[in-house]
């Protein structure tokens, strides 16, 4: 029976969270209730196809009206609309700003602009996520974007608090606005087999500690932009592939903290030299804003085919040490101080404690995280 | 006497964007009552403003303050052009005006606009300082508490009932206005809503000043219905049951009650259970005697206009349905003497006559109506049946629409045809009611019970329905003070069980209304009982019922020739008998086919439209133990030689019997055996019997009586001589079955089902159905509008499946015919859930709250103070109590319950926070604090200054449940707030654009639900209880992309906490019976 007017409300609103997320994926009223008559709720209650369409139709309508409340979550809890039982309020938000990785790792480090939005379409067929579905996704990323973009304080807890979203979800949508402000380039052929997850933890070691907000928390944008200064200061790590006291300090001091802690050990040694050479290489030319945007790129392309290798096969030892790679006070800004740093020169110690970090560090982190997928494939060959 | 009315307006928050060029808003507030209007300063550039005005005081009359609304009026400050109106916010200051309703309003409101729905919120406090008026002439009635609730409510005692109470007003409709058609949409809608604000209050104020007059001082089941006459004007009238109630304290004998181990409460209530087939029973007993006083009558007249028995009052009528405007009040000062010298002859009526001639105190009522439809113990004695009333009239055309303009709000000009007059209107209504008291007279009744009245009005033709239950009340509740057993009318001596009393006939066995079969009461043997009953009331709680009810629909569609003028009403009247008796055919055939004997809550209504009339009949079936076992259907063919066609009967009658087996099994009905009794054929009794007895009067007057037994025919003898017949007998075989784990009725409870849980969910639907055929027969608009019906049923039972076990109460059907090929149903009711396990073994666990309707004190003691002793000697006799529960279903009165602990663990997430509140009552007001409080640090100062203004932190809003019942499971109402009574008009021009009509139905409702939510915790309460949304007119335009849409909603706001609770107030009822259970668990 076709209703010219068919509508149900609840005092409570009545979510079905199975019929949410289809709508939050994109399918059209009919498919929708195509996909739930295969899901067998009918058996479930005697119901009839119209009962299901007109269900379906009820609670397209109810999201479509939450979805104006949703775009500042906060209001959800507020307003009086809609009787939502908290714990529902915080499954919509949550839900609603989930997104799919295969489209994130597409917009990642894209400029989130009508230009972008223009291209959805081709990202939803490549990514076969739906394009009512991507725009949202979309429309999600700008919208925190533009809220954090003139916020204090950290970035994470900016977002978590203004969207009332999880701590994890909120470390995702940092690493985003992260990219998308940096417009780091994501999208070459050569990084396809890095997941969105890997980026977003290379996000969140530069956020801590690269970004001007490393050292100071009470600025603007202070974990969106990296640091220019800090930038410009990686310059004298060329210091550490021309003086070859530095570079064997240098080795030595990686090598130390290193041992025994992984298989790939040897391999990392004897490759030290030209390793160390290709990451400080791309360090020193991070003052340029091209270069910054082609920063993945380079780790990849860049350094020897060795980086390859150890991110190929020894990444045991990299992520072990993850935890460990943490922004350090040390003394020098060429010490590739894996912690807890024995000062190696007495001639630098009276150098201000500046915060520091190594390319190595990074690198360190970047490759460990690079191929997490391929970690485990890999780790096993070698093995056998 | 004046009063103060003080407004604060506090802050907004959420408002809309009105500068597009800043994307900000400078907004500031107009507060307007009568005819004084304050303005707060403008807060520039600002979504959230801060106002924190002054306190804006008005010195008003009382009168006015009854009538007017306080209308908040949030506008965007332009300082070249005019400003632009953001929203209004009406607040009903009538609770404020009854000091033991709410004291303040505080809150935060949702600022409305007719055309762009909800636009953000504002906070609003309200007070008002009351001075007494000690003025006799007055033409207030502050004070005076108005019920929704069709019984007495919980937490106060009845001492009087003093009787019917009606009143209407008239007013010109603004939307047919001269004005109407240079004024915009925005500004036609707003003057509509203040209309009937006004009108409503006015009403209510005059209502109240009757109920003043009889002495009383509250009004139970209060119903007020719009009639959008159109053209010819806009009808507001209402009836009520006037009451003296008392509140429930500790203070009272009542709660002694409660508080004392009370062995001689609870022991005589179970031993007249178990005894009550053997020995003598004497079941109200110990009620008058321990706390209780049962509510005796007023014998004095309610206040109207026309009596058999005084003529005088014809002459004297206060004709006080008057236009708005206050036209009236001015001119009542003779008519204040007149009511006087009304209330005086009254005052002497009930003096002479004796208390032994109780039929005689009834007689004296003009109309002994009450709109009650539950009872207190005891008070309903006999049952009569179902009686109703039914009137076409027409409505008279104001011939010139453009001299409308000069008459404003005043009637009575010159133009005006008599039909504008109220008095009109009252003839019509007294006339109506002149029928039923006439039809409930014939029964052997002297009063009318569970009455109300409605109407359906298609362009100039009205009907108006009347429709109550005919019954004989107690008439030792009839003096005042006269409690004691000692003094009982002899006709009463022998008082009957009270679980099948009510159902012996009242009429005289030889001398009966109409055919019957009656045989001796199956539970009491000693008097007779009919063997169908309909009723329009809900199921006495002392009743013994065998298995579950269920809900029972007749469904009828009937084409009609487009007609005008007397033409149409004749041909409406004309057709009203037939599908009453169609109705009515149904209704019976399907309560066979159910195995039931009894309908309780039956509602007919009957809707016209253009060219068809709808009739829907609910009610919700039962299996009376006291009456006799129905029979089965029997079919037969007409040409019994053919022997294809005796085949054909054959499987038709198979189907038959199997659905009867099936329902049996469903509803659980299994009566005990009476074989050795002789009382009635225990084989189907093969003759139709009609309770129903009604008439029709159409306009011309001419009164014509119906029978609607079918005379000669066997009744349940169903006859194929047509492909109608085989399609009637089609669509009785396949009513959907309610799945598994679904209940449904249409009254307060549902029985056979005690042990509710505390989830709730009130929902209201609206279907549409567009006629494509041009060209249908009535056997298709049948079963068009069966399907319709029966797949909103289905649809309800699948959105709320996750609630299963659960039983959907009140089912409130509204049909209507917007248009010439619309259908429009309309439903709103509550899903409840109860505990599935315990359904028959501990059917007595938790019906206190829901059965109990007068003297909740003593079920507390009765059922809760399980000390220990107490305790045993329940499992004591617990083998009784289940004997006795197999032989005849549910005992009338709750034993103690013994599982509270698994109750709490099933309480809803809402009620622990209920309860998380219970500490933070600050004077009489709960408020609900959301448990996922976030201190979002939003960039403005928002929540910080929310969280100055009591309790509405910046995330929070309290959590308001809404039941079309009188109570909520699990929790006890321990205040009453005050009536909510709101109207919205809702209208668009971007219908395409606001998802269609349902987009835009879907969120008006949604709207009007948050409106009702937002105005109850203003008041401080946290539930509304009897919401019913009384009118629901839709109309559009899809080619304009226009639609408009008007609901009217009403209910109790209330405050109640878990039944489990510690009482905030110490001065609250059932304290030690909750510590009770609290350490029974």
């Amino acid at each position: 029976m076709a209703m010219e007017l068919d509508v149900f409300v609840g005092n409570t609103t009545i979510m079905d969270e199975e019929v949410y997320q289809l709508w939050l994926d994109g399918y059209t009223v009919s498919d929708a209730v195509k996909v739930r008559m295969e899901g067998g709720v009918m058996e479930e209650c005697e119901a009839s196809a119209d009962v299901l369409l007109s269900d379906t139709m009820d609670q397209y309508r109810t999201f479509q009206m939450c979805e104006r409340l949703l775009y500042s979550p906060a209001k959800l809890a507020n307003q009086l609309l809609f009787q939502i039982p908290p714990h529902r309020q915080a499954i919509l938000i949550e839900r609603y700003y989930a997104f799919d990785d295969a489209f994130v790792r597409e917009v990642l480090g894209k400029k989130l602009s009508k230009g972008t939005k223009k291209d959805l379409d081709d990202i939803s067929a490549k990514t076969n996520v739906t394009l009512k579905s991507c725009r949202r996704q979309f429309d999600n990323f700008k919208r925190v974007f533009k809220v954090v973009e003139e916020l204090k304080g950290p970035l994470v807890e900016n977002i978590r608090q203004h969207f009332l979203l999880s701590d994890k979800l909120a470390r995702d949508y940092a690493a985003i606005v992260f990219f998308a402000n940096n417009r780091f380039e994501t999208g070459k052929r050569k990084l396809q087999y890095l997941t969105f997850q890997d980026f977003a933890f290379c996000a969140g070691q530069l956020i801590n500690n690269w970004t001007v907000g490393a050292v100071d928390n009470m600025v603007e944008d202070m974990d969106v932009d990296l640091d220019k200064e800090f930038l410009q200061e990686l310059k004298e790590l060329k210091i550490l592939i021309t003086d070859k006291d530095l570079l064997d300090q240098h080795k030595s001091l990686v090598c130390t903290a290193l041992r025994g802690k992984t298989k790939a050990f040897n391999e990392m040694e004897a490759n030290f030299k030209n390793l160390s050479r290709g990451l400080v290489n791309i360090a020193a030319k991070l003052t340029n804003t091209k270069d910054v945007r082609d920063f993945f790129i380079d780790l990849v392309e860049k350094t020897p085919s060795c980086v390859g290798q150890i991110h190929g096969r020894h990444q045991k030892l990299y992520l072990q040490n993850v935890s460990r790679l943490k922004r350090i006070s040390s003394p020098a800004y060429f010490f590739p101080c894996l912690s807890p740093p024995p000062p190696p020169a007495d001639a630098v110690i009276s150098a201000p404690p500046v915060r520091t970090f190594s390319v190595f560090d990074l690198s360190a982190v970047i490759i460990s995280s690079l191929s997490a997928s391929l970690l485990e494939s890999s780790v096993c060959k070698s093995d056998l | 006497m004046p009063g103060k009315l003080k407004a604060k307006i506090v802050a907004g928050r959420h408002l809309p964007v009105m500068d597009r060029a800043s994307d900000l808003t400078d907004a500031f507030v107009e507060v307007k009552f009568g005819n004084t209007t304050f303005k707060t300063d403008v807060c520039p550039k600002s979504l959230n403003p801060q106002w924190n005005s002054e306190w804006f005081k008005f010195e008003v009359d009382d009168e006015d303050l009854q009538d007017e609304p306080l209308q908040v009026t949030v506008l965007d400050h332009d300082t070249y052009s005019a400003n632009d109106a953001i929203g209004k916010v009406y607040i009903d200051i009538d609770p404020l005006l009854c000091n033991e309703a709410a004291s303040v309003i505080s809150g935060w409101f949702p600022i409305y606009d007719t055309i762009h729905g909800i636009r953000g919120e504002i906070n609003v406090l309200v007070k008002v300082e009351l001075f007494n008026d000690l003025n006799r002439f007055r033409q207030s009635s502050c004070g005076v508490k108005f019920f929704c609730t069709t019984s007495i409510p919980r937490c106060y005692r009845a001492a009087m009932v003093h009787g019917f109470v009606e009143e209407l007003v008239v007013n010109e409709d603004p939307e047919y206005q001269w004005i109407d058609r240079i004024r915009t949409p925005r500004a036609s809608n707003e003057a509509r809503q203040r209309l009937i604000s006004l009108m409503s209050g006015e009403l209510q104020r005059k209502i109240g000043l009757k109920v003043l007059e009889m002495g009383g001082n509250a009004v139970v089941g209060y119903l007020q219905c719009f009639d959008l006459e159109g053209e010819s004007g806009l009808v507001v009238r209402a009836i009520g049951t006037a009451c003296t109630l008392d509140k429930l304290s500790s203070g009272t004998p009542a709660s002694n009650a409660c508080n004392s181990p009370s062995k001689d409460g609870k022991e005589p209530v179970f031993g007249e259970d178990l005894l009550s087939s053997s020995g003598p029973p004497t079941p109200f007993r110990a009620l008058p005697t321990s706390s209780s006083s049962p509510p005796p009558l007023s014998p004095s007249k309610p206040c109207s206009r026309q009596s058999s028995s005084s003529d005088t009052d014809l002459s004297l009528t206060p004709k006080t349905g008057m236009g708005s405007g206050g036209s009236a009040g001015k001119e009542a000062g003779p008519l204040k003497t007149l009511l006087r010298q009304q209330t005086q002859t009254a005052l002497e009526q009930r003096s002479m006559f004796s208390p032994t001639v109780s039929d005689r105190v009834f007689y004296l009522q003009e109309f002994p109506f009450f709109t009650l439809t539950s009872f207190p113990p005891g008070f309903l004695v006999h049952v009569g049946g179902v009686v109703s009333a039914r009137s076409v009239k027409l409505l008279d055309r104001i011939h010139n629409p453009a001299l409308g303009n000069t008459r404003s709000y005043k009637l009575l000009d010159w133009n005006s045809v008599t039909a504008d007059e109220p008095e009109t209107r009252d003839a019509w209504w007294e006339e109506i009611r002149q029928e039923i008291k006439s039809h409930a007279k014939a029964l052997g009744c002297h009063a009318v019970v569970g009455y109300s009245e409605s109407t359906s009005i298609c362009e100039e033709v009205c009907i108006l329905s009347a429709s109550g239950t005919a019954a004989i009340l107690n008439p030792r509740y009839m003096r005042e003070g006269c409690l004691d057993i000692g003094i009982v009318d002899h006709r009463f001596e022998d008082p009957s069980p009270p679980s099948c009393g009510f159902c012996h006939i009242p009429y005289d066995e030889l001398n009966m209304p109409f055919p019957t079969q009656l045989t001796y009461c199956y539970h009491c043997r000693r008097q007779k009982v009919p063997d169908v009953l309909f009723t329009t009331i809900d199921l006495p709680p002392e009743a013994a019922v065998t298995g579950k009810g269920c809900l029972i629909q007749a469904r009828l569609c009937r084409l009609k020739k487009k007609a005008q003028g007397e033409v149409n009403a004749t041909a409406i009247s004309n057709l009203l008998p037939f599908m009453e008796y169609e109705l009515h055919t149904q209704l019976m055939n399907k309560l066979k086919l159910r195995s039931m004997n009894a309908l309780f809550g039956l509602r007919i209504q009957i809707s016209i439209g253009e060219n068809m009339l709808l009739g829907l009949a609910s009610a919700t079936g039962v299996y009376l133990t006291a009456l006799p076992a129905p029979g089965g259907i029997q079919i037969a063919g007409k040409t019994p030689g053919d022997l294809s066609n005796e085949h054909h009967i054959l499987t038709i009658q198979k189907r038959i019997n199997d659905t009867i087996a099936k329902n049996k099994e469903i509803y659980q009905i299994n009566p005990p055996e009476l074989t050795e009794e002789v009382v009635g054929s225990p084989i189907p009794e093969p003759r139709q019997r009609s309770r129903l007895f009604r008439s029709h009067s159409e306009s011309s007057d001419e009164v014509s009586e119906l029978d609607l037994s079918h005379g000669k025919k066997d009744a349940f003898v169903l006859e194929i001589d047509d492909t109608d017949a085989v399609e009637d007998i089609h669509s009785l075989l396949t009513d959907a079955t309610i799945p598994t784990g679904f209940n449904s009725c249409n009254t307060e409870i549902m029985p056979g089902i005690y042990n509710w849980t505390s989830a709730v969910q009130m929902f209201t639907s609206v279907r549409v159905f567009r006629l494509s055929n041009a060209n249908l027969t009535n056997q298709g608009l049948n079963k068009i509008f069966t399907d319709l019906c029966e797949n909103l049923l289905k649809s309800f039972y699948f959105k709320l499946r996750s609630m299963i076990p659960c039983c959907l109460c009140h089912l409130n059907f509204t049909v209507a015919v917007p248009e010439e090929e619309l259908i429009q149903v309309a439903v709103t009711a509550v899903a409840m859930t109860y505990d599935k396990d315990q359904t028959q073994e501990k059917p007595a666990e938790k019906p206190i709250t829901k059965e109990q309707l007068q003297f909740p004190m003593e079920l507390c003691a009765d059922s809760s103070s399980t000390n220990t002793q107490l305790s045993s000697k329940i499992s004591g006799s617990l083998t009784h109590f289940f004997f006795f529960l197999s032989a005849r279903g549910p005992p009338p009165l709750p034993a103690a319950s013994v599982d509270y602990g698994s109750f709490a663990d099933r309480c809803s997430t809402w009620l622990e926070l209920l309860r998380l509140k219970a500490h933070t009552i600050r004077r009489g007001s709960v408020k609900t604090i959301s448990s996922l409080e976030r201190s979002s640090p939003v960039p403005d100062g928002r929540s910080r200054s929310l969280r100055s203004t009591r309790g509405f932190g910046g995330s929070s809003v309290t959590v308001v449940k809404m039941t079309p019942l009188s109570f909520l499971p699990g929790t006890r109402i321990i205040k009453y707030l005050g009536i909510i009574n709101m109207f919205f008009i809702r209208e668009t021009t971007s219908l395409r654009e606001e998802g269609g009509v349902s987009g835009f139905l879907h969120s008006f409702i949604a709207e009007v639900f948050a409106m009702v939510r937002a105005h109850v915790a203003a008041l401080g309460g946290n539930a509304v209880v009897s919401y019913s949304m009384k009118e629901c007119v839709f109309m559009e335009n899809p080619n304009k992309n226009q639609a408009q849409c008007l609901i009217n909603v009403s209910g109790d706001a209330v405050i109640c906490v878990r039944e489990t609770d510690q009482e905030p107030v110490p001065s609250n009822i059932g304290q030690t019976c909750t510590s009770e259970t609290d350490g029974a668990t």
